[in-house]
């Protein structure tokens, strides 16, 4: 008898028992929740992995006060679903209070700014291991990451310092002031995540499907026309159909252009796509090694 | 769009071996562009990348180039993961460096391997270090090997000299000792021929390409088989104490080999208590049977003590083996040098003891497969069969038998650093 698992319930076994290893293996674990499709993917995988017990780690979400409302309304729903905690690190704030300062000009982001107020949380509450949604198929400065992946006291990654990982034995072990960061969904690829969405019927932002929303297009690609951008003179609004491949902060989100209602229309459109995902997201444009270098500053 | 034939697709890990300039690379960027697992995106960044650098054609080879500082040097320096999927498989490549200090890197990215393939430019034939990589492959007890003779447009497409490299191979073999089935592929990574298309310029090679072979080759070894001994590490003890669920006790862990099934007897070790299996769960889900590699979470019918780093077996299969005394072949990770005597942190899955080497009882030679005694320490790259006395007894399988319940990592006790890597010969 061929007892096979297909791929799909191999990496969700492989995820589980990573999310369980932070659990037995750190005290003070957190799940840092963006409300992009990649972290409510890990968020139910610990719901999977601790049933019927509640997951044993809180939410944290660094808000960057660019939010679409979509998903800080879908994010309080699910905290009050899964009964679990959720902490928000706020990047207003962090502005407000000086520790950091607000990028200017058209193409300011706060992106690179989560970095700081993500430290800050980390310190206040004292978390050990913080779990995020990072796949390594998203970038290449990702293809190399660990699931457990050990951090300084700063916070810092240092990539010629990385803990060799082998079989399925993970090393958690820390001194004083140091953290790490997991990623159960490291071997995932946008495809899997999103088949893995369809398979188990979660539930996603609505933004995730077609709507109408009122964009304007910049450096090939279109972006909301929320009051938090400032658009150049020459750039026009207009309405159109667009979904979101990927969320996260309102000026690095690109928008796609879709008619995609259900989960089966958006998995055909990926399959018919030729861009990747973070293909979609200003932040990484700014130079050929971008990722890496806020990688090294402690950005999830 | 056929989604349920997507929903059913299987896993191959694989891992790639090579010497600096073989053309590893270019042979992953060539598996990744022609099986259309790139997105234009990252095609215009390469072409961008090619052309600031003075590279007439598309460098397929900077497709897979990773960090900064490795692009400078222009080397790969560690193990990157790569993904891509055709309608048949779903495929994570563990990519290796193929630079002499790097045996770690090497053995990493085999520890999780179903298939390694090793590449050999046809032009120098079997090296030191394809001897090297072969060996690693064998001792990390990774079940297929295909070897690549590259660059075949360098060498006219001769069959011959294909016949003589793959000859001297089979030889290596002998000698380290495989038992491992081996394919050889005459490819050419730079121009396509034998990777995912076939091709015309090698008319007197009939096997497939190589992405046919990575479609069809069987990965039954890890899924768990009937007849395989079921082992469960207890990872984690799920105790909701709801009122919905006030007694429930759930032994969370992923199954390392065979089947689970309810009404089951089942063994906990070290201690030798016995239970029967009541309930098997997945998240909600209540299941009659699991099977490996799957996470599960299971009631036993008896209200017995057990905690994280208890083995869970069946009682009527082979047991595994307890000692506090271990031989294995032990693979060095660290700048800082193997101490005998030294305590160590050994951990087995998911349990951890304290562990000194009492002996190192052999050092190889990957070069040239000798046996070197007399030895004391182990630097970075070492490769030792050693002895080690344990503070507490070890549930564990022999590696040959069992990859997730053979293996060990040493854990420094002072920088808490993963410094080795060991495969359990024997109790
Ligand atoms: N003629 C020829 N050159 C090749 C072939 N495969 C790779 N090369 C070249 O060999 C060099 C080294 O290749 P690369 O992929 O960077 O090697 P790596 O160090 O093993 O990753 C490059 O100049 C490639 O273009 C091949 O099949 N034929």
């Amino acid at each position: 008898m061929a007892n096979k698992l297909t791929h799909l319930k191999e990496l969700e076994s492989e995820s589980v028992y990573v999310l369980r290893e932070v659990a037995a293996q750190f005290e003070r674990p957190a799940i840092l929740f963006s409300g992009g499709k990649d972290s409510i993917v890990v968020t139910h995988l610990a719901y999977k992995a601790f049933y019927p017990a509640k997951i044993p780690f809180p939410l944290v979400h660094i808000d960057t006060g660019h939010n679409f409302q979509e998903t800080l309304d879908y994010r309080d729903a699910l905290v009050q679903k899964l009964g679990v905690r959720l902490i928000v690190g706020s990047v207003q704030e962090s502005i407000d209070t000086g520790r950091v300062k607000e990028e200017k000009g058209y193409n300011a982001s706060r992106n690179r700014l989560q970095t700081t107020t993500l430290l800050d949380t980390i310190e206040k509450y004292k978390f050990d291991a913080c779990i995020g949604g990072a796949r390594r198929d998203e970038e290449k400065a990702r293809a190399k990451e660990r699931f457990f992946s050990h951090r300084d006291e700063f916070g810092q990654w240092n990539p010629k310092n990385q803990r060799p990982e082998l079989w399925n034995i993970f090393n958690g072990k820390k001194n004083m002031g140091e953290h790490f960061r997991v990623f159960p969904i490291s071997n995932w690829t946008e495809m899997d995540v999103w088949q893995y969405i369809y398979q188990e019927q979660i539930e996603l932002p609505s933004i995730y499907f077609t709507h109408e929303r009122r964009c304007f297009f910049r450096d090939g690609q279109w972006l909301a026309a929320e009051p938090c951008m400032k658009l150049k003179p020459d750039e026009e609004v207009v309405t159109q159909r667009v979904r979101c491949r990927t969320i996260g902060d309102i000026s690095c989100t690109g928008l796609t252009l879709s008619e995609a209602h259900s989960l089966e229309e958006i998995i055909g459109e990926i399959a018919a796509t030729r861009v990747t995902e973070r293909g979609g997201r200003a932040d990484d444009k700014r130079s050929e090694t971008s990722m890496e270098d806020r990688k090294k500053e402690g950005y999830f | 769009m056929n989604t349920k034939g997507y929903l059913d697709m299987e896993l191959l890990r694989f891992t790639t071996a090579g010497s600096v300039d073989d053309g590893k690379s270019t042979l992953i960027g060539r598996l990744l562009y022609d099986s259309k697992s790139i997105f234009e995106d990252q095609l215009e960044a390469v072409e961008e990348a090619s052309r600031s650098r003075g590279n007439e054609e598309v460098n397929l080879a900077l497709l897979t180039d990773g960090l900064r500082a490795e692009r400078e040097q222009g080397i790969t320096i560690d193990v990157a993961y790569r993904y891509f999927a055709t309608p048949k498989r779903k495929f994570i490549i563990a990519d290796t460096p193929g630079h002499i200090q790097y045996t770690r890197n090497m053995v990493t990215g085999a520890s999780t391997a179903d298939l390694a393939i090793i590449l050999i430019d046809a032009r120098n034939g079997v090296v030191e270090q394809t001897v090297r990589h072969t060996y690693i492959a064998v001792l990390l007890n990774i079940p297929h090997i295909t070897v690549c003779v590259n660059k075949m447009d360098l060498i006219g497409f001769s069959e011959d000299q294909f016949e003589a490299i793959r000859k001297k191979y089979l030889e290596v073999l002998r000698k380290i000792g495989a038992h491992a089935e081996v394919n050889f592929i005459p490819i050419s990574a730079k121009y396509g021929d034998n990777v995912v298309k076939d091709s015309d310029r090698i008319p007197w090679y009939r096997g497939g390409t190589l992405m046919h072979l990575l479609e069809t080759v069987p990965i039954g070894h890890k899924s768990g088989e009937e007849g395989d001994p079921m082992r469960l590490p207890v990872q984690y003890v799920i105790r909701p104490i709801s009122d919905k669920f006030p007694d429930y006790r759930g032994y969370a862990g992923r199954l390392a080999s065979g089947a689970l099934h309810i009404g089951e007897r089942v063994r906990l070790l070290p201690s030798g208590l016995e239970s029967h299996v009541k309930a098997i769960y997945q998240a909600e889900k209540a299941m009659e049977s699991a099977f490996a590699p799957a996470s599960v979470s299971v009631l036993l019918t008896d209200d017995i003590d057990i905690s994280r780093g208890d083995f869970m077996v069946s009682v009527g299969q082979a047991q595994p083996q307890v000692s506090q005394s271990l031989q294995m072949m032990c693979c060095w990770f660290n700048e800082q040098e193997m101490q005998l005597n030294k305590r160590y942190l050994i951990r087995n899955t998911v349990s951890e003891t304290v562990g000194v080497v009492k002996s190192v009882d052999y050092r190889v030679d990957i070069n040239t497969l000798e046996h070197l005694e007399g030895v004391t320490s182990l630097k970075m790259n070492d490769i030792a069969q050693v002895t080690l006395r344990l503070a507490q007894p070890m549930v564990f399988d022999r590696y040959v038998e069992n990859r997730t319940t053979g293996s060990v990592i040493f854990i420094d006790p002072d920088s808490f650093e993963t410094v080795g890597a060991g495969m359990i010969v024997d109790g």
